[in-house]
């Protein structure tokens, strides 16, 4: 690693400085929310002592309020399923590609591979405005479904990047072998191929998973009806009930989604890194 | 009846001929040696056989049936690859089965088949294991097994013992030899190692630039080059090559001696040989030097073994001797052999 | 051509040649490449052609039928008084936030590949904004920078830049406010580019630095030297993607200000979403999300001859 240790007592103290400083920045806002979710009203709505300290003890009737009494929780149901919707369709499309381009490509397969890669830098605000008009046109208007129908587009082309580097990793005599031994090459990929490629598939369906909560121009364009709507679209709008924010509520909303979809990510990153680097080594 | 065979093979990627009309036939339960320097085509050749190229142009044959379409698993062919190819995720005993399992045989059925196979390579105790837990020595051998679980028509290895460290490539080498004596099966075998070649092969077949140079028995090779290519090829250190007269003569450093070591015999060249250089190799002394009544461009290499005492230094200029029986003639512009040979008068 | 029969008590085949289909390895890769390919255009392709469409007709949400009209649209969505607010918005927006990410991701990224104590809560916390939906993080925002209760009314105070009881109003006043907006997308856009610049640091190999040590360097030069240059091309790639993905963003926006106040905060991403959604005008809509096109277009090509000269290993 280029970034060499510091030896010199200066060197760490900088280190530890400047790692405070962004913890700080990038945790503060949550650490602030976690605070707001758990104070009572009269401790929130008052502008007089030091906003860090609790000056009433910590409930958490907001938390309850806001699974029993508000839609979140179909929310997060409806993240839910189209989540695991849209990575069984991204895993059905993008596997398979992934196999051809790490395995069969020519010349003409590298190049489709860039292609499809490249869809993804088509941005959403580009195409939520047709993708509405379409939608409306199938009938799928105002559904969870139409989103599961709109998210592979952008799942896909991430997911066979990945998976095509994790496939490029797998030796390509054991195929060979397995052919040697008897199977056809379906047959010799699906008994050699997949089961090796098991940990790298699981990553990508942790990655699309959470790519999909991530959306929310498609979101918000496609459903307006607070039963079919996902935490990114009902947080914000149904949650902020014209002039009345319930702000302890919104902030539960809001780390309840954050910290379990952050850890994941924690566990996961060392392989989603190198699933790019291998997608992008050559041969 | 040959068991495999080739007729007219190509094989080009892109622009480059990796095979160039090649036309081989192996006899029954021989152990045929692919030798060759790496880009010759052997490899691709070996996989031509196996199926899993696809020929430009010729047919593969193998037991009498033409297999050339056929993919791999229709041939009867069994492969080792250079990395053994065990499949990770499974035990030993499944790595072995897997090929009855394709073929279809019921579940029941397999186990003799696999003890069977194990016990014939001395790894009986180990189908519990996984690969990763095994020596080089042991995935050779679970390999070997699973290629023999099918009693193939014919194995095909792909420079198996490469991935082995040096010292345990001998032992491996012999137990190859020694497993195929016992198991009687056609091998083809590829390796770019003429020591492993010369002592596994019962015919070695030289390829270079996707033809075959020579194909014969090891002694044939050694001791009767068809061409220059062949005869710097196989040995070390290679043949010494002069120009003279428009042709060129042949002999191997191990025939080249002191006069004064081998005495007076009818027939013999006589050379005076001025040297640059000696290593003491122990077991042998290489002697470098030069032949300047001869042709003083070439380099030349005399190869005395320990019991050939004659001191020999830099700077000395000593008349060495060649047998007329070791002298090998070529073409200049073919690299071809004309003649073998032939007693010279003194140059 | 059948292959021979053994005899009786030895494995038995006999495949037959249809079987040999699946291993066809020139079908093969086609095959298998279609129905991803196919899904793409259907749901990437097929839309972008709609939108250039819309962009030169006189669609509506409510109209069933499209006339094309050339020019019109474009010139129309061009000379709405706010549009130029929208566009010199949406560049102050991304320059501002991405020369801050370069700059910070860089230095983070060697803050987080040293080893110390607490360094996976520190990477923890750094990629909690990154990882948290945009939406959820914006509402965060909207209440740590509310105009009475933020937290940092209370630091002020406390640092005198404003008397006690005073408020600084983030979001109600127009350069605040795009202050505001572009802190979010810093903050934001900050963990993505750190991971790439992590990973393109544990691409350079330590002998490199280490020999630059033997031959004297200190660690400033080291450092601008010969560490900084071997890892521009990544951090070219990381910043492109950050303008990519915040020139196009209008999640930040819509969700912190909605645009306001007045069209201080307007990029052309919720501006379209407005005109198209709000407003049911698809055409004008679509132009305004249009003309983001031939930027993003030029950086595209930009990050691809990047990508093909400087292998990623």
């Amino acid at each position: 690693m280029a970034a060499a240790q510091p030896r010199t007592i200066r060197g760490r103290a900088a280190i530890y400085l400047l790692a405070i400083v962004f913890a700080v920045f990038s945790g503060f806002p949550f650490l602030w929310a976690a605070l707001t979710m758990v104070r009572q009203d009269s401790d929130l709505y008052v502008t007089t002592h030091n906003p860090f300290v609790l000056a009433k003890p910590p409930t958490l009737g907001h938390i309850t309020d806001l699974l029993r009494n508000t839609p979140y929780l179909q929310f997060i149901l409806n993240d839910i399923v189209i989540g695991l919707a849209t990575v069984v369709i991204t895993l059905v499309l993008s596997l398979p590609a992934a196999y051809a381009l790490a395995r069969l490509s020519g010349r003409w397969g590298e190049k489709v591979g860039i292609a499809i890669f490249l869809t993804y830098l088509v941005p959403p605000t580009l195409l939520f405005l047709p993708l509405s008009r379409l939608i409306t046109v199938i009938g799928l208007q105002d559904s969870i479904w139409s989103l599961v129908v709109v998210y592979p587009g952008f799942t896909i082309p991430l997911s066979t990047w990945l998976l095509m580097g994790f496939l490029r990793s797998i030796p390509r005599d054991i195929e060979e072998q397995a052919q040697v031994d008897g199977y056809s090459r379906l047959g010799a990929v699906v008994r050699t191929v997949f089961p090796l490629a098991l940990p790298g598939i699981f990553t990508v369906v942790v990655f699309t998973f959470t790519l999909t909560m991530q959306d929310f121009i498609y979101a918000l364009a496609f459903v307006s009806s607070s039963s079919s709507m996902t935490v990114s679209v009902g947080v914000p709008t149904v949650l902020i009930r014209g002039d009345v924010f319930y702000w302890q509520s919104l902030m539960a909303s809001a780390i309840i989604v954050a910290i379990p979809v952050a850890l994941l990510y924690n566990v996961f990153l060392g392989r989603f890194i190198r699933g790019f680097t291998l997608g992008a080594v050559k041969g | 009846m040959a068991v495999v065979e080739t007729k007219s093979l190509r094989k080009e990627f892109g622009h480059t001929m990796a095979v160039d009309g090649i036309d081989l036939q192996t006899d029954e339960g021989e152990y045929l040696v692919l030798l060759g320097p790496s880009g010759c085509g052997k490899t691709t050749l070996l996989r031509l056989i196996a199926g899993l190229e696809h020929p430009s142009h010729g047919d593969v044959l193998i037991g009498g049936q033409v297999v050339t379409h056929l993919p791999p698993r229709a041939r009867q062919i069994a492969m080792v690859f250079q990395s053994y190819a065990l499949y990770p995720h499974k035990t030993v005993f499944a790595n072995i089965a897997f090929p009855l399992a394709a073929a279809g045989m019921p579940r029941d059925q397999r186990p003799e088949k696999v003890r069977w196979a194990a016990s014939r390579l001395g790894i009986d105790g180990l189908l519990e294991r996984r690969p990763r837990q095994l020596s080089g020595g042991e995935r050779q051998r679970v390999a070997l097994a699973r290629a023999l679980v099918r009693e193939p028509q014919v194995f095909l290895l792909d420079e198996p013992l490469s991935n082995l460290d040096a010292k345990l490539r001998a032992s491996a080498r012999d137990e190859l030899k020694e497993f195929q004596q016992r198991v009687g099966i056609t091998t083809i075998y590829v390796t770019h190692d003429q020591v492993e070649a010369m002592g596994l092969g019962d015919r070695i077949a030289v390829l270079n630039e996707g033809t075959i140079q020579q194909i014969g028995t090891p002694d044939e090779i050694y001791h009767h080059p068809a061409n220059t290519f062949v005869a710097t090829f196989v040995g070390s250190p290679p043949m010494n090559l002069l120009t003279r007269d428009g042709t060129l003569l042949g002999f191997r450093p191990e025939q080249f001696l002191p006069a004064s070591a081998v005495g007076e015999r009818p027939g013999q060249m006589v050379f005076d040989f001025a040297v640059t250089r000696v290593e003491n190799l122990g077991s042998d002394r290489y002697v470098y030097g030069h032949l300047p009544g001869v042709d003083p461009e070439a380099k030349v290499i005399a190869k005395l073994p320990s019991t050939v005492t004659t001191p020999v230094y830099v700077g000395d200029r000593v008349p060495f001797v060649v047998s007329g029986g070791d002298l090998r003639y070529f073409n200049q512009r073919t690299g071809t052999l004309t003649a073998a040979g032939e007693a010279e008068v003194k140059p | 051509m059948t292959v021979a029969q053994r005899s009786a008590g030895e494995i038995t085949m006999g495949p037959r040649r249809e079987r040999y289909l699946l291993d066809s390895e020139r079908l093969l890769g086609p095959a298998l490449m279609a129905p991803a390919v196919v899904y793409l255009i259907l749901v990437v392709g097929y839309p972008l052609v709609l939108a250039f469409l819309y962009a030169f007709s006189d669609a509506t949400t409510g109209s069933q039928s499209l006339h094309f009209v050339g020019f019109q649209t474009f010139v129309a969505a061009v000379k709405d008084p706010v549009f130029l607010t929208t566009l010199r918005n949406t560049f102050v927006f991304t320059a501002i936030s991405q020369a801050l990410v370069v700059i910070l991701s860089t230095v983070l990224a060697f803050v987080l590949t040293a080893n110390f104590h607490g360094r996976w809560f520190v990477r923890f916390l750094v990629l909690l904004p990154w990882t948290t939906p945009v939406a959820l993080s914006a509402v965060i925002w909207l209440w740590m920078l509310d105009s009475i209760f933020s937290p940092f009314d209370w630091f002020a105070q406390l640092l005198h830049i404003v008397p006690p009881g005073g408020h600084i109003i983030f979001l109600g006043q127009s350069d605040l406010a795009m202050g505001s907006v572009i802190a979010l997308q810093t903050w934001r856009i900050l963990p993505l580019a750190t991971v790439i610049l992590m990973a393109g640091l544990s691409a350079i190999p330590s002998e490199v630095s280490d020999a630059a040590e033997v031959d004297g360097a200190g660690f400033w030069r080291r450092l601008f030297g010969i560490t900084l240059p071997l890892l521009s091309p990544v951090m070219t790639v990381a910043l492109l993607f950050g303008i990519v993905f915040t020139f196009t963003d209008m999640a930040a926006v819509f969700v912190l200000t909605g645009g306001g106040p007045g069209n201080a905060t307007q990029v052309l991403a919720s501006w379209a979403f407005y005109k198209g959604i709000n407003g049911g005008n698809l055409a004008v809509g679509a132009a305004d999300a249009l003309i983001m096109f031939p930027v993003l277009l030029g950086l595209a090509a930009i990050l691809l001859r990047i990508a093909s000269r400087a292998e990623v290993s």
